[in-house]
């Protein structure tokens, strides 16, 4: 029997085949209780790439980026995830992102009482030890806060207010970008970044994003839609659907599936179903 | 370690009975002698000991004190506590913005001390005429808090204020040696457009009883705002009753924030005479252990167009228990009344209580009035919010303690942050 992830691997189109590989998923499987969501996801994320993944509600894409990111919900059943060659499964959410793992909240959580300046601090401050560096201090890190308010164009009073309480959807996006920007992750799980954003609003966390990937890190953006990917290309457009990875191609993906919507995705999610035991339905554009 | 039988605490013969004849006894010495003026007090106090005598501790039985018992002032050495060395803290120096009086109820906190402008003692005239006015207006002179207080103090710190007060003014009860009962009594008169800023500060380790009564005058358009900051232990207890009549345009802001003591209840007492004033309550309680925190608030309007907006928060951890009862009352008089209360539980082991009563009684037909409660947990998503930016799983729960009591705290008059109650309350209030 040919497993599918096997041919994923295998049809996989790399771009920088000498970049290292900084996460690697293989034929994971996940529950949120007793509910199987994720059914055999496979993905490789080299240094310098982004990719994105588009699918229906329900396809297992915010589980996947949560459970990368170590939300206590769920729980892997099979599968392995690497880090840089490391078991990511195997730490705890906070190691995870003290290593370079960073998850952009679709719905980013608001904390009354809680200063955003201080929150960003802390949070610098435990990537920056992990990293081997010194920790910064109150004005030392203001200083780095107030340069990399200027990735997302934005206002410092939001400093002074509580973590996201009373921002708005846009600005609220903008703080997760900022936060990208201060903890400087290998790897950047953007989920949703575009949902609740003006198209405005939209260009300017698309502007962020660009300016912080680099041929170090690799992002993976999480998205329904093409105008998020109008503004931040892709190298690689993966189709989720019924918890697997069912179909990945190049940036022209998020356009076919503008055009053509999902339906088409639940005829091929059918005839891979049919086919599994004898022949992979995949194709790579 | 205190114990707390939940069983009525009075009978003849009792120990409680035995007890508070104990105290009776310990703070008859310290009367006044003959002749001494000290205005109607020794009166009052004669008449509140033989009232004590009568009432004796009362029994959980009695609805005011249904959750409360008070079997844990039994454990306290029935004697004055002794006094102690008064100072500068070396812990906490008095900061230059504020003036800070030290108060054992004892000798005369403002013995030496140069008042600001604005800061009078008040004459001991108008004292023996004022003193229990506002506890008559509030309706509480009969409750046993007030009782027990009058029948033990024999000093009264008593205070007039006129036009702004620019410096702010910081009480400090120390009482973190030695075991015993010490009684605290204040009264405050604000006079027309009088403004300060007043912060009662109480700590304690010892085997102890704090009893507190604050009388509080405000004369129309006078604006008071007073936090009560109060860390305890295990052994030690406070009972503080603060009461307050509102004139109209008058502004009270009280913000209380108690944590660690094995017994503690406030009862802010507020009554608006003519409505038209505006009350601002905010309160937090932090109990661990088999601590008992108690805040049981009266709001009384006695006048049309009054406010209240009220918030009262309790983090509860271990087998602690938090009491929050909230009356307000809006007669008939009381027509375009607008009153809020909300009170907001965090509940951190599955042993931890909450008993919250609001208690609501409107007669009058053309007002708002709200109230609500919620009990609930840390919340699993904030906590992974920020465990997922690199804080560790007790880091981010200090983080969101803090986060939830910082609404409350911050409502202390600004020089409060000195105290660093924050992390006072949580360290001392709770195991994590």
């Amino acid at each position: 029997m040919f497993h599918q992830s096997a041919l994923v691997l295998f049809l996989f189109p790399v771009i920088r085949p000498d970049a290292p590989v900084l996460l690697e998923i293989r034929n994971l499987h996940a529950t949120v209780g007793d509910q199987p969501i994720l059914k055999g996801v496979d993905l490789t994320l080299r240094a310098g790439e982004i990719h994105a993944v588009m699918g229906r509600n329900g396809s297992g894409k915010s589980t996947l980026s949560k459970l990368l990111a170590g939300h206590p919900a769920y729980a892997v059943t099979a599968g392995t995830v690497r880090y840089r060659g490391e078991d990511l499964l195997a730490l705890a959410p906070e190691e995870r992102a003290r290593a370079g793992v960073f998850l952009g909240f679709q719905y980013p959580v608001e904390i009354p009482g809680v200063s955003n300046l201080e929150f960003l601090r802390v949070a610098t401050n435990a990537r920056r030890l992990a990293q081997g560096g010194e920790e910064l201090d109150t004005f030392a890190f203001e200083d780095l806060v107030r340069e990399r308010l200027k990735v997302v164009q934005m206002d410092p009073a939001f400093l002074e207010r509580s973590v996201n309480e009373g921002f708005s959807g846009g600005e609220k996006k903008r703080n997760e970008i900022l936060q990208m920007a201060l903890l400087d992750p290998l790897v950047a799980i953007l989920d949703e970044t575009d949902s609740g954003l003006d198209i405005d609003a939209l260009r300017i966390v698309a502007a962020g994003v660009n300016q912080l990937a680099t041929p170090e890190n690799c992002i993976l953006l999480i998205t329904h839609y093409q105008r998020l990917l109008d503004e931040i290309t892709p190298d690689f457009v993966h189709v989720m659907a019924a918890g697997r990875i069912l179909r990945t191609a190049g940036k022209e993906l998020a356009l076919e599936l503008e055009r053509r919507g999902y339906d088409w995705v639940d005829e091929g999610l059918a005839s891979s179903d049919q086919a599994e035991a004898c022949a992979p339905a995949l194709e790579v554009a | 370690m205190v114990s707390l039988a939940m069983s009525p605490v009075t009978s003849p013969g009792s120990a409680s009975t035995a007890w508070l004849e104990s105290v009776l006894r310990a703070f008859e010495p310290s009367l006044p002698g003959a002749g001494e003026s000290l205005g109607g007090l020794p009166r009052r106090r004669s008449v509140a000991r033989d009232e004590l005598r009568r009432a004796g501790l009362p029994p959980t039985r009695q609805e005011a004190w249904r959750f409360t018992s008070l079997a844990p002032l039994l454990a306290v050495p029935p004697q004055v506590l002794p006094a102690q060395e008064l100072g500068p803290l070396p812990d906490h120096p008095p900061a230059s913005e504020a003036l800070r009086l030290y108060w054992d109820g004892d000798r005369d906190p403002l013995a030496g001390v140069a008042l600001p402008e604005g800061l009078f003692r008040l004459e001991t005239g108008l004292q023996d005429s004022l003193l229990g006015t506002v506890l008559g207006a509030t309706g509480t002179a009969g409750s046993w808090s007030v009782r027990f207080n009058t029948a033990l103090a024999g000093q009264v710190l008593a205070l007039r204020v006129q036009g702004n007060v620019a410096v702010p003014l910081e009480l400090v009860s120390d009482c973190r040696q030695g075991s015993g009962v010490r009684p605290l009594r204040l009264l405050l008169v604000l006079e027309e457009d009088a403004n300060l800023d007043l912060l009662q500060v109480h700590r304690a380790a010892g085997t102890s009883l704090t009893s507190v009564l604050v009388e509080a005058q405000l004369a129309p358009r006078a604006r008071l705002r007073h936090g009560v900051l109060a860390q305890g232990t295990e052994s030690s207890c406070l009972l503080a009753h603060l009461a307050v009549s509102q004139a109209p345009a008058s502004e009270l802001d009280l913000t209380t924030a108690v944590g660690g003591w094995g017994l503690v209840r406030l009862e802010p007492a507020i009554v608006q005479v003519q409505g038209s004033a505006a009350t601002r309550l905010r309160g937090l309680q932090v109990a661990r252990d088999r601590q008992i925190a108690d805040l049981h608030s009266l709001v009384r309007f006695e006048g049309p167009n009054g406010q209240l907006d009220q918030l009262q928060k309790a983090v509860v951890d271990d087998a602690g228990r938090s009491v929050f009862h909230g009356a307000v009352q809006v007669p008939q008089a009381a027509q375009r009344t607008s009153a809020s209360q909300l009170s907001r539980n965090l509940l951190l082991s599955n042993r931890a209580r909450v008993d919250a009563i609001p208690q609501l009684e409107i007669v009058a037909d053309d007002v708002r009035c709200t109230h609500g409660a919620t009990v609930t947990r840390l919340q699993q998503e904030e906590l992974f919010y920020l465990r997922s930016r690199g804080l560790g799983a007790d880091q981010a729960a200090r983080l969101l303690l803090a986060g939830f009591c910082d609404e409350i705290l911050a409502g202390l008059p600004e020089h409060a942050s000195r105290w660093e109650p924050a992390s006072a309350l949580l360290r001392q209030g709770l195991s994590r």
